[in-house]
């Protein structure tokens, strides 16, 4: 697992990134979702208040329709708040202050490009890498792509077009796609809800590895609660809809783990609590 | 590719079978060739009097292409208009269905009035022809792209512009060269209409002049002319459209859902 690290080491030289940020990556106070008007008003999200530290792990449980995914797209600034306040990296959302990677449940691969091309697609839009993106497509960059696909499998892939792939391959590429400019926060909504209990896991410990490697901050969004528990370093669960945070738990476990410990007591014990919570809110 | 050849084979025996029954036809039922002259005469015609009819063949082109890149130049500028903005969308889409119902036959007089006769109205009936096929498809491509396709480039905070350039317009081609394929027809057939009521130079034309002559067998080869460029038109924007827009047509079943 750890042969991983060096095949990341250059890219680092290659970005820009400045020093960590030391205050809260993602900061929700009292923020709210309401869609609609007159009678026909839908709360997607109550007032909800959540911190995530820089360089934090953070996964967000909770029954289907609870609004965590309405978190997510308030925290990437795809919707905006009703009310509060959401800061990211000390700022509005829509500043853009933190640099934002994204995988969503669907691998959403633009189907005209290559894998490569799509890998590629935050370079091109993304500052400061698209100063540079003319110059360094053929070069820093395709040599960046590569061995990010490489370090999660798909390094024979790079010129294959998305339907030529399977489903956990198209995953794997998503997560490439949101890790290739090097975010700051990375937000992932179910990226692994529609793959096989094998993939999953496999796919679980090279997001471990990814996220060890560079350390960015990380919202994840699930409602497996293995996996919330092997990845994360903070679970908060969410009530029914309309959604509010109702825990907020450590995971104390010593990162990196080992597949094997979810099948575990004191794990087994962990998600069980979990679960039982989450069962008792869905009513 | 077996399969693909014995296609091939069967349709050309169908057009070939088609021209020999006409033949067989003609011959047996001894029809006048006042009325419907043989395919071996017309061949004989179009040989003989190909010299008169080339210039014809580039004017009619001429006419066509250049009317039909004028209509895609308009159409494409009005679709993007049209399918980045649903208001735009909702507000223009009533005036599109009335223009595009407006028989086209009926604007050729209209250029002539204000035009003159020639090539000008040939050019201007090709255009309007064509504009209308393109501008629907293209705002309907961009209207319907997927938002999960755009949310993966806002996430990345791109602008408008760069998400209608890597993902709205890309999404679009398929519709595009759609549209393409039956625009480049309908120029044709616009400047063919309008070179028949209105011009001295043209296929439309020497078909007009050939009919008040009573030569019918330079009416048929004029037909075949026609059909020919129509066929090659249609052939190059087909195989356009293969070559740029191919991820389309291969199973996209697990590319987007």
């Amino acid at each position: 697992m750890n042969s991983h690290a060096h095949a990341i080491a250059p890219h680092q030289t290659v970005s820009p990134t400045g020093p960590v940020h030391r205050r809260p990556a993602v900061e929700l106070q009292d923020a709210s979702v309401v869609f609609g008007s007159g009678d026909n008003i839908v709360t997607a999200l109550s007032p909800t208040s959540l911190k995530l530290e820089s360089g934090d792990f953070v996964a967000l449980v909770g029954p289907s329709g609870c609004g965590k995914s309405t978190i997510l797209r308030l925290v990437s600034n795809l919707i905006k708040q009703s009310s509060g306040l959401v800061l990211v990296g000390g700022k509005e959302a829509a500043a853009k202050e933190l640099r934002i990677g994204m995988a969503f449940q669907n691998p959403t691969m633009l189907p005209w490009l290559t894998i490569e091309q799509n890998v590629m697609m935050p370079l091109k839009i993304v500052a400061p890498f698209k100063q540079t993106y003319l110059r360094d497509r053929k070069g820093a960059f395709r040599d960046r792509v590569h061995a990010l696909l490489e370090q999660v499998g798909l390094k024979d892939f790079a010129g294959h077009y998305p339907w030529q792939l399977s489903g956990g391959m198209l995953q794997r590429s998503n997560m490439c796609r949101a890790l290739i400019h090097e975010p700051d926060l990375l937000l992932l909504d179910e990226p692994f809800g529609a793959l096989d209990q094998f993939t999953r896991e496999e796919l679980w410990q090279i997001l471990q590895d990814l996220y060890l490697d560079r350390k960015p901050t990380v919202l994840l969004v699930t409602h497996d609660l293995r996996e919330a528990g092997f990845l994360s370093r903070r679970i908060c669960v969410m009530s029914a809809r309309p959604g509010r945070i109702i825990s907020d738990e450590a995971v104390n476990i010593p990162q990196p783990r080992d597949i094997g410990m979810i099948y575990s007591p004191e794990f087994v014990e962990m998600t069980q609590g979990l679960r039982e919570l989450i069962a008792q809110v869905r009513k | 590719m077996t399969e693909k050849n014995r296609i091939r084979l069967l349709s050309f025996s169908l057009i070939f079978g088609f021209f020999l029954m006409w033949e067989v036809l003609c011959l047996l039922l001894n029809v006048s060739d006042l009325v419907l002259p043989r395919p071996s005469e017309i061949i004989v015609t179009l040989w003989v009097k190909f010299p008169v009819l080339w210039p014809h063949i580039l004017q009619t082109l001429y006419s066509t292409l250049t009317g039909f890149v004028l209509g895609v130049m308009i159409g494409v500028t009005l679709g993007v208009i049209v399918g980045t903005s649903k208001v735009a969308y909702a507000v223009a889409y009533p005036l599109l269905v009335g223009f595009s119902s407006i028989p086209k036959v009926a604007v050729v007089p209209i250029f002539v009035l204000w035009f003159g006769s020639g090539t000008t109205p040939a050019i201007l009936t090709a255009m309007v022809i064509c504009v209308f096929p393109i501008v629907v498809n293209i705002a309907t491509g961009l209207a319907t792209t997927e938002p999960d396709l755009e949310d993966v480039l806002k996430t990345l905070g791109a602008s408008k512009k760069e998400i209608l350039w890597n993902v709205g317009l890309p999404r679009t081609m398929p519709y595009f060269f759609a549209s393409l394929k039956v625009a480049i027809t309908l120029s044709f057939v616009g400047a063919v209409l309008s070179e028949t009521v209105a011009s001295n130079r043209g296929i439309g034309n020497v078909m007009m002049t050939a009919s008040s002559n009573f030569q019918v067998s330079l009416v048929f080869a004029g037909l075949i002319v026609l059909a020919l460029l129509g066929v090659a038109l249609y052939a190059f924007f087909s195989l356009l459209e293969r070559r740029v827009t191919g991820w389309a047509t291969r199973g996209n079943d697990i590319a987007v859902t």
